[in-house]
């Protein structure tokens, strides 16, 4: 009786258009029935509650579809009640699902993860989207729209015809249209399937491109197949030239890590003329710096690195010099004991590592803002991580730069490489400048270990994948030469990458060392040849 | 599949019968007298002592186990650890050392499938048995191996066909890394999806070395094979570290699970222990065992093993349950025979069921390969996984794909009368190992 007349002041008001529907208690039930067959069902019968959870119109709905999707949907092992709970230091806080209301909490013997499989998962984010369409955000209406471009659904389509006219934003007009042009592509009438195909042109979205091959193929009217060829012709073309700019983009990724790597290599070996083995341990050294940084900052991981480039140059700086001071101070001009000692000294580190830390691999975690990707259009997005370290690359290259043409400091590495008698002649203290130059060469190695813990596993061995690399970078750039390690360490990476494709990773790596092996043979001081003391002496 | 095949089997089976009398009537006399000696060859160093720490010490704890329960044939059970540190050559000499100086009853022991080929002339020459814990590529039986790992129809078919019928998948990007496990394992898939009606434009394969950690030109070559309409899905053999790369690229170029899912062999609750799993999330594994399987077997076992271990984040795994399964038929087949000499156990093991850890059973089989379940389980945010989809029942290993055409006639069996690893049915042939060099 009170209820009937709720009812109806609802629905009158509803009518006025004054309030949104309030949850009815009846309402209510039927979502916890839904959520009940969302943790007992088969994974059929999940899609299946998956939707009729959105279609209700729940103002619920939404959360806990999220809570869904983002694994913070829970049951109670005991009675099987369905809750949200995140997660506390010990235990979760829980929450009821239909009313929003905290439970208080509960420990991991007394709740379960609700299981869901991709197809469920798949359901959600597509529900989720659906219901973001009409969202105020424009965030959130620019992403479900996005999303449901890549599902084939006439129903959604309708959904967008009746959006399209207010949606203030152009750029999301603009995927509805496509949206709406893609639908139409099944019509019976050759003319709309003409107009429709007429909206698509010019995305370079892959779906886009799937359909109108399709249309290109199969469609029953000759003038439809001829316009969707042409516009297929037209979309493959510009797709081509931006993966030829995405496979730049890698080469210059690839190559940005083997120059970083390579810099401090030819400030040992080019300059100083010392074959260090202990190079990639050094850039190891710096990788775990950077871990080190995290873990005495877990709290402000986004400034971490900022903090970890400083640090990680200055401690394999310090081992530099200590390395220099230590043992390659009494071996100079015998390179074959320099190797040895060296390549000794690089299981030590790796050993010490492995004592200190374990074994095995160390998670560094990546910032916020270095994760994810700029999407440049549908063809070519690149990935952040991989942006900032080529920036990086660029960045250390300057620093470098300057600090050997602008500064005393620079001046004095120049003048012992070149000729060690005379630089003491005029009154440079060489052992000093040797110990600096080799601790400059070992902080640069420790400055790549910060951005390659950026893109790799950080473990004990991890030098060893660089080593070989960096002579290779090194010799066929030209020893001593800055600018010969940048343009060898790109080339190499481009050239790496664009072999990838067609050779597969194992080939191409053989095949770039055929071609610096032929390269030297005809041209052995490299690209950028320089005089150095291993110019000279050598 | 080339190599030095040697005619040297069906000698040692015919003395089993008279062995096996002389091993009854010895039990009971010798009781009280010296320990059962169990060899573990384990790289405890090295790129494997990750993986392989473990296993060594899930024998440890089931032989403590044993003790605590008696014992076998009233006699104690005495480990005998090696380090083969992750070096093949090294597996051979250890393997030589603990079967003719430490004179060892059994050995339970190594991964790769390398390490597993350079011992197993070792194991034959010296008549030892070895128990191999680890889902490997298949095309091999001897007589002295028990394989408790999964063969491809327990694994990789399975998986395949999972991809096919429930999530209709129609190209198929194999990617692995470059050595025997994965090619072999891709070489049979492919001509298994062949066989099925793909198309050869529709399988991809590619191999990337050991360690590879720049998967940008990779991932977005698969990203554009998966994106011309049809469903793709990678079927993955990529090994070891190499995993968290690949799987933080396929994030960064925006390959969800729904896009483009994952289905990996050879990554584990080991593998995803201590990485973030966030960007793997609801791709899937194949696998025999997982975890999270909800068994009272199960949860005693990882009860037991985070006693063992002192930690309770201690995760277990699918090759943990194939030692587990192995050393309890082991110990099931010495029972039977009353003793532990080999040619007794070796005839007493075929046919030996125990329990599995995933409420099913583990039955040995004439060609030394043993029944499994197969499970897909997708990973959760966690780094465990909840199985999508399993198999009704046990599959049995198969020594030899009925997929490659030169292997599809070959047969293994070790019971009588065939007693033969490598028989041909066509020609009548029983040919030897295949040592793989």
């Amino acid at each position: 009786m009170k209820r009937s007349v709720r009812c109806m002041l609802a629905s009158l008001l509803l009518a006025l258009g004054l309030i949104a529907p309030p949850a009815g208690a009846a309402d209510d039930e039927t979502l916890v029935s839904n959520l009940r067959q969302l943790n007992e069902g088969s994974f059929d019968d999940k899609a299946a509650a998956v939707r009729t959870i959105a279609e209700s119109g729940h103002p619920r709905a939404v959360p806990v579809l999220q809570a869904l999707l983002d694994s913070r949907l829970y049951f109670r092992i005991a009675g099987g009640g369905i809750v949200i709970a995140d997660a506390l230091d010990a235990g979760y806080s829980v929450t009821d699902p239909v009313s929003g209301e905290a439970l208080g909490e509960a420990t991991q013997y007394e709740i379960r993860r609700v299981s869901i499989n991709n197809a469920v998962r798949t359901e959600a984010r597509k529900m989720l989207a659906l219901a973001g369409l009409s969202s105020p955000d424009r965030q959130a209406r620019a992403q479900a729209v996005e999303r449901l471009l890549a599902s084939p659904d006439p129903a959604i389509a309708e959904r967008m015809e009746g959006l399209i006219d207010d949606e203030p934003v152009a750029g999301i007009r603009r995927d509805m249209a496509l949206a709406i042009g893609l639908a139409r592509l099944e019509a019976p009438e050759p003319a709309t399937r003409l107009a429709a195909l007429e909206t698509l042109d010019g995305s370079l979205r892959n779906r886009v491109r799937n359909e109108v091959r399709r249309v290109a193929r199969n469609d029953p009217a000759p003038a439809v197949q001829a316009r969707a060829a042409d516009i297929l012709e037209g979309i493959e073309e510009r797709r081509d030239l931006w993966g030829l700019g995405e496979q730049i983009f890698f080469g210059l990724s690839a190559g940005s890590v083997l120059m970083l790597a390579a810099f401090g290599l030819a400030i040992t070996f080019g300059v100083m003329g010392v074959i260090n083995m202990a190079h990639g341990e050094l850039i190891m050294l710096g990788a775990y710096t950077t871990y080190v940084v995290q873990l005495l900052m877990p709290n402000a991981i986004d400034y971490s690195l900022f903090v970890a480039i400083p640090a990680a140059f200055l401690v394999t700086g310090a081992f530099g010099v200590a390395i220099e001071r230590g043992v390659i101070r009494f071996l100079y001009g015998r390179p074959l004991e320099t190797l040895l000692a060296t390549f000794g000294l690089s299981l030590i580190l790796q050993q010490l590592v492995r004592t200190v830390f374990s074994p095995l691999n160390r998670q560094v975690s990546t910032p916020e803002w270095m994760s994810g990707s700029i999407e440049i259009n549908a063809a070519l997005s690149l990935t952040l991580n991989r942006l900032y370290v080529i920036a990086f690359a660029f960045l250390v290259f300057g620093l470098l730069l300057v600090l050997f043409k602008r500064t005393t400091l620079g001046l004095k590495v120049r003048a012992v490489s070149q000729n060690r008698a005379m630089a003491r002649a005029v009154g440079v203290s060489s052992s000093r400048i040797d110990a600096l130059t080799f601790g400059l060469g070992a902080g640069v190695a420790g400055l790549a270990g910060v951005a390659l813990s950026q893109i790799t596993n950080v473990g004990p061995n991890m030098g060893q994948a660089y080593i070989i690399d960096s002579f290779l970078v090194v010799v066929f750039g030209g020893a001593g030469s800055l600018w010969g390690t940048l343009v060898g360490g790109l080339s190499l990476g481009v050239l790496n990458k664009f072999l990838e494709p067609e050779t597969g990773a194992v080939l191409a790596k053989v095949l770039v060392l055929v071609f610096v092996i032929l390269f030297i043979q005809r041209r052995p001081q490299g690209l950028f040849p320089q005089r150095g003391r291993a110019a000279s002496e050598g | 599949m080339k190599g030095n095949k040697r005619l040297h089997n069906g000698v040692g089976p015919v003395l089993a019968a008279g062995v096996l009398a002389l091993g009854l009537g010895s039990n009971g006399a010798l009781a009280q007298e010296d320990p059962i000696k169990v060899g573990i060859l384990h790289s405890l160093s090295g790129t494997m002592a990750i993986s392989e720490t473990a296993l060594k010490e899930t024998v440890e704890m089931l032989i403590e186990q044993q003790n605590e329960e008696g014992g076998l044939l009233g006699r104690e059970i005495e480990p005998v650890v090696v380090d083969p540190a992750s070096d093949w050559p090294r597996f051979a000499e250890q393997a030589r050392q603990l079967l003719a100086d430490d004179e060892v009853d059994v050995v339970f022991g190594t991964w790769t499938s390398v390490s597993r080929k350079s011992v197993l002339p070792v194991f034959e020459e010296l008549n030892g048995l070895l128990f191999y814990p680890v889902q490997y590529e298949g095309e091999e039986s001897s007589e002295n191996v028990f394989y408790l790992g999964a063969s491809p129809n327990q694994q990789a078919i399975p998986a395949v066909d999972y991809l096919m019928n429930d999530l209709g998948v129609e190209r198929f990007a194999l990617l692995g890394t470059d050595y025997v496990y994965p090619r072999t394992t891709n070489k049979i898939l492919e001509q298994y999806l062949m066989d099925n009606g793909v198309a050869e434009e529709d399988i991809m394969i590619n191999y990337t070395p050991f360690g590879h950690s720049d998967w940008q030109s990779i991932v977005s070559d698969v990203r554009d094979f998966g994106g011309q309409g049809e469903k793709t899905a990678i079927v993955s053999t990529i090994n070891g570290d190499a995993n968290v790369p690949f799987y933080t690229e396929l994030a960064n170029q925006g390959v969800s699970a729904s896009d483009i899912p994952v289905v990996a062999f050879s990554v584990g609750e080991q593998e995803l222990a201590g990485i973030d799993t966030a960007p793997l999330v609801g791709h899937m594994s194949a696998w025999n065992y997982f975890m999270s399987a909800p068994t009272t077997e199960n949860v005693e076992f990882i009860q037991a093993w985070h006693e063992f271990k002192d930690d309770t984040s201690a995760v277990t795994n699918d090759p943990m349950e194939a030692h587990y399964i192995g050393f309890n038929m082991w110990v099931e087949a010495v029972r039977r025979a009353g003793t532990t000499d080999v040619e007794a156990v070796q005839d007493a093991i075929i046919g030996v069921t125990v329990p599995n850890l995933t409420g099913g059973y583990a039955t040995m089989m004439p060609n030394h390969h043993i029944t499994k379940p197969v499970m897909i389980g997708e990973i959760q945010p966690d780094g465990q996984f909840s199985v999508v989809w399993e198999t009704n029942g046990e599959v049995a290993g198969d020594a030899w794909s009925d997929y490659l055409p030169e292997s599809s006639d070959i047969i293994a069996s070790w019971r009588a009368p065939l007693l033969c690893g490598n028989y041909n049915v066509e020609t009548g042939v029983c040919s030897g190992q295949d040592y793989g060099d």
